[in-house]
């Protein structure tokens, strides 16, 4: 059995990542010419890297599904990103937002790994501004900031409700001037369906060219992933509809571990369900608790409308029952209070899955033009869904799917189980334990992408300066790419009769149903019992028309949602081992009096961790020891 | 609601493409235009019948990745909106709904309603960037920019290279998607430096791509999704006539 190294560096915490660093071997310009590295993802993470890179010197191959790499999802991301550059001199620091992160995450996460992702935001800052990605500022002219949940200092950069889409513009303009110099190639419009092993060592990748259908084989010393997250296992999600499991899943099938696959984010504030025929919620950003406060009626099933129910009639149960945070509880915490209310009768809208978001006090104090121009677009996209002017009356929303802790397991220089295959970014599991604090998704991946995978990979690539170009004419590429062939020929040939966004939806409802934002172990069996049935039904009902050769988008889809099936068992399967409950991850039967989790630090302050054993055996789960050296680890309150 | 839907069917680059009728019913006032589409796409299958494929990720108006040319329009009647965003309670029922792809020289059909838009990557590629490394920025307040001109760059930033512009232009020209990213950097000390150069590269390869001159008709504006302003045209074209004046100067 393999033991999980973390290869976490001795020395004082803050000292660990520069001291750790200046000992890593380089690369010299020359031969950096002589390595490819391959890229999958064009999001903070992936373009960032491919870009670092770039600049470095070496021949990058970067991948992605859509047809530019500036539509990966990082583009969606809405609230901020978080540096810890105190310009609000509200005290804080590395260590604070460090230490804000390893609570919010409820001590679920790697000390190590979570100071050095809170060290280099600030050098993210500062490269986007110097990009010119343009943050929100104050009339001198100096960068502003806002409040996000779970902190109490004001840390988090923005450009309006539109900040991932202007720092991954500003992280695709550093793509593109790669492209343009030649150390960067694109290949958009490819799906990664395989990871190719050559002695050991990740050499390349298996590709399916999404307008020909033709397979491709790519070689490279070192394969990166950089692939997002999976949260559109819950088929109704925040994420974009390409957004999928199958690359990092096609590494875990191959070897690499998979961690804390069952740590997975319910935001609280999306629209809610409106339909039948949905299949993508919009998420209503968190920094909007700045000044939205969420409520429901006293009265259980009032249905008059919210402008008619007076203050005292109204419950701002998050004010009542956590005052020193209030709105700005944390996402976990936030989207379970909204579902008590909801299961408990208080929910309003046609369904009662829904609580309302009102402006009304902060449009009253501060004018209906300071709440534009903090959240103008938002509103604007809520009225579009909708129907409904926030202005005039309060939002409807309810908790969605997310964001994904869990992810590949890697160590300190951010490389999988399988040397030479790195993930950064959501793909990974590393910096957010049991639940990431809003905005830094986008810090981490570009802080993974930009300031850290450059200098670890550099020490592995050391080793391959004589090695040569890495042929693609070689028995580990062919049987990979056969493998991807017979599946593909499997999935075309069932000719049956039902869709794959039928079962894609179908397999949502029982992730959400059995392995959402509450769980038990009588539950979480039975979903894994009804995914069995699931996917038997889908290898011999699944219906893909048309020709493998061609730009089938039902074929794409099919393939995703085979893979679905398998992380939806390795989720319950994850879910069910870890009897307590924490951050994101609760278990029914591990709770307080008051209903808030309950964790079990003397069993459970472990990483879970999940090794592939075979299609028809139940996977092998490994532990790593989770050590806190320099928090001190208590309950997590926000009371 | 129950709409006629004609749309249009081309099998691949190499192909003459067509208009199919289908008419669609039961349809939500609630479905988003491309749920619509999802709708129609499952029956065709469930009939046998090849799905129309178009193009699309966020379904939430941010990622540039769908649009379509509907009723006469990119993106549709209703203004600031993209395609995944538009509703079908906009359309009135019993309705005859033309659906096309974006027609233009350099945005060819690859299949159905998804066209090649990777001209547009090339004009970005041309220059659409500063030249700064990773590890050389300076602090972020070292530079202030007053808020006035912060809020007209993000104006200018917001563009998610969806190529309507391009298609509601009747000389297909692409100005208004260069001019935005021109813009945007000629307006702040970052970006001032390499302004000139910037412009020039990135005309010369908007004419290289083939899309067309720009006739001052204001209806990239108008059908711009995320409300880019011409004024952005106005100060691109400053910038290119004062690089053209330099680069004589200097010979
Ligand atoms: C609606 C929304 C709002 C958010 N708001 C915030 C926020 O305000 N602040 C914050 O910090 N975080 C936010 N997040 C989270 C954050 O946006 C993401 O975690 C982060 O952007 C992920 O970046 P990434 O680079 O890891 O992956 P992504 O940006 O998701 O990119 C994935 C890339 O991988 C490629 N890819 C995936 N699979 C394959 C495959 N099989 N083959 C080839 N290519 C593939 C895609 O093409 C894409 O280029 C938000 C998330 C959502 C969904
Ligand atoms: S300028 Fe407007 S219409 Fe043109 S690509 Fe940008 S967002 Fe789309
Ligand atoms: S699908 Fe992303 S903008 Fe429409």
């Amino acid at each position: 059995m393999q033991k999980l190294d973390s290869k976490i560096p001795d020395g004082p915490l803050a000292e660990k990542w520069s001291h750790y660093k200046a000992n890593l071997r380089l690369v010299n310009p020359a031969n950096k010419k002589k390595i490819d590295v391959i890229i999958v993802g064009t999001g903070l993470a992936g373009a960032g890297a491919a870009s670092a890179l770039g600049e470095l010197g070496y021949n990058v191959k970067v991948f992605c599904f859509q047809d530019s790499p500036r539509r990966a999802h990082s583009v969606a991301a809405q609230g901020g990103i978080n540096a810890a550059k105190n310009y609000k001199n509200d005290n804080d620091s590395i260590y604070r937002l460090f230490h804000d992160m390893i609570k919010g995450g409820d001590y679920r996460a790697r000390e190590a790994n979570v100071y050095r992702a809170a060290e280099v935001s600030n050098d993210v800052i500062d490269h986007f501004t110097a990009m010119g990605v343009p943050f929100a500022r104050d009339y001198g002219g100096s960068l502003d900031t806002r409040s996000f949940g779970g902190v109490q200092v004001s840390r988090t950069f923005y450009a309006k409700g539109q900040t991932g889409q202007q720092c991954l513009l500003g992280t695709y303009s550093s793509l593109n001037r790669q492209i343009a110099k030649g150390t960067v190639k694109m290949f958009p419009r490819r799906d990664m369906l395989d990871v190719v092993i050559v002695d050991g060592k990740a050499r390349g990748i298996i590709t399916r060219n999404l307008l020909t259908g033709e397979l491709e084989r790519h070689a490279a010393h070192a394969v990166v992933l950089a692939t997002g997250g999976y949260g559109t296992v819950f088929y109704l999600s925040t994420l974009g509809l390409g957004s999928n499991a199958s690359a990092a899943w096609s590494a875990y099938r191959k070897g690499a571990f998979f961690a804390n696959p069952s740590f997975i984010q319910i935001h609280p504030t999306s629209i809610p369900v409106l339909n039948d025929y949905q299949c993508k919620l919009t998420l209503m950003s968190e920094s909007l608790r700045n000044d939205g406060r969420v409520w429901v009626p006293k009265e259980k099933g009032d249905k008059r409308h919210p402008n008619e129910i007076t203050e005292e009639e109204r419950d701002y149960y998050l004010e009542r029952r956590y005052p020193a945070f209030g709105n700005l509880v944390p996402r976990d915490v936030a989207s379970r209070a909204a579902k008590e209310r909801c299961d408990a009768g208080y929910g309003v809208g046609d369904t009662g899955l829904s609580v309302y978001l009102d402006f009304k006090d902060a449009i009253n104090k501060q004018g209906e033009k300071a709440i534009r121009d903090k959240y103008g677009n938002l509103f604007e996209m809520y009225e579009k869904i909708t129907g409904i002017n926030p202005y005039t009356q309060p939002m409807r929303i309810y908790p969605a799917g997310h964001y994904t802790m869990g992810g590949l397991w890697v160590d300190y220089n951010l490389m999988t189980t399988i040397p030479g295959l790195y993930a950064i970014g959501e793909s990974n599991f590393s910096d957010h334990g049991a639940n990431r604090l809003g905005a830094s998704s986008l810090m981490q991946c570009s802080g993974d992408g930009y300031f850290i995978l450059p200098n670890t990979i550099s020490d592995y690539l050391a080793d391959d300066i004589r090695t040569g170009k890495i042929p693609t004419e070689q028995p580990a590429f062919e049987e990979a790419e056969k493998q991807v062939a017979d599946r593909i020929q499997r999935i075309m040939s069932v000719g049956g009769k039902e869709t794959a966004s039928s079962f894609h939806k179908r397999l949502g409802k029982i992730m959400w149903d059995h392995c959402g934002m509450r769980r038990d172990a009588e539950g979480l069996k039975k979903g894994m019992e009804l995914l069995r049935q699931l996917e038997e039904e889908f290898w011999t009902n699944i219906c893909v028309p048309g020709n493998d050769k061609d730009l089938n988008q039902e074929l794409e889809k099919a393939l995703k949602v085979a893979d679905f099936f398998e992380v939806g068992l390795l989720m319950c399967e994850d879910a069910l081992q870890r009897e307590e409950s924490c951050g994101a991850h609760f278990r029914e039967e591990h709770q307080t009096e008051t209903g808030e989790a309950r964790r079990d630090d003397a069993n459970f302050a472990f990483v879970g961790v999940w090794e592939y054993a075979g299609a028809e055996e139940r996977p092998r789960l490994h532990k790593e020891a989770l050590n806190y050296e320099y928090v001190e680890v208590k309950e997590r309150s926000y009371k | 609601m129950e709409f006629k839907l004609k749309i249009w069917r081309q099998k691949n680059a190499r192909t003459k493409g067509s208009f199919q009728t289908y008419p669609l019913k039961d349809v939500s006032p609630e479905m988003s235009f491309l749920e619509m589409l999802d709708y129609l796409n499952k029956q065709l299958i469930e009939q046998g019948q090849e799905p129309v494929t178009f193009e699309h990720d966020c379904r939430e108006g941010i990622c540039g990745s769908c649009g379509l040319f509907i009723n006469g329009r990119p993106h549709g009647p209703q203004r600031n909106t993209t395609t995944c965003e538009l509703h079908m309670r906009e359309f009135r029922d019993g309705e005859t709904i033309v659906i096309e792809p974006w027609r233009s020289k350099a945005f060819p059909v690859i299949k159905d309603l998804v066209v090649d838009r990777s001209s547009f990557e090339r004009i970005m590629q041309a220059g659409g960037f500063v030249n700064v490394n990773v590890g050389c920025a300076p602090e972020s307040n070292s530079n202030p920019i007053g808020k006035l001109i912060a809020d007209k760059v993000f104006d200018a930033a917001a563009c998610i290279g969806c190529g309507a512009c391009v298609a509601a232009c009747k000389n297909s020209s692409a100005m208004l998607y260069a001019a935005a990213k021109i813009a945007q950097y000629a307006m702040i000390p970052q970006g001032k430096v390499e302004a000139k150069e910037r412009v020039d590269t990135m005309v010369k390869q908007m004419d290289a791509e083939g899309f067309g001159f720009c006739s001052n008709t204001y209806a990239c504006e108008f059908d711009c999704p995320k409300g880019i302003s011409t004024d952005f045209i106005a100060l691109m074209n400053r910038e290119f006539f004062s690089s053209k004046l330099c680069s004589q100067r200097h010979g």
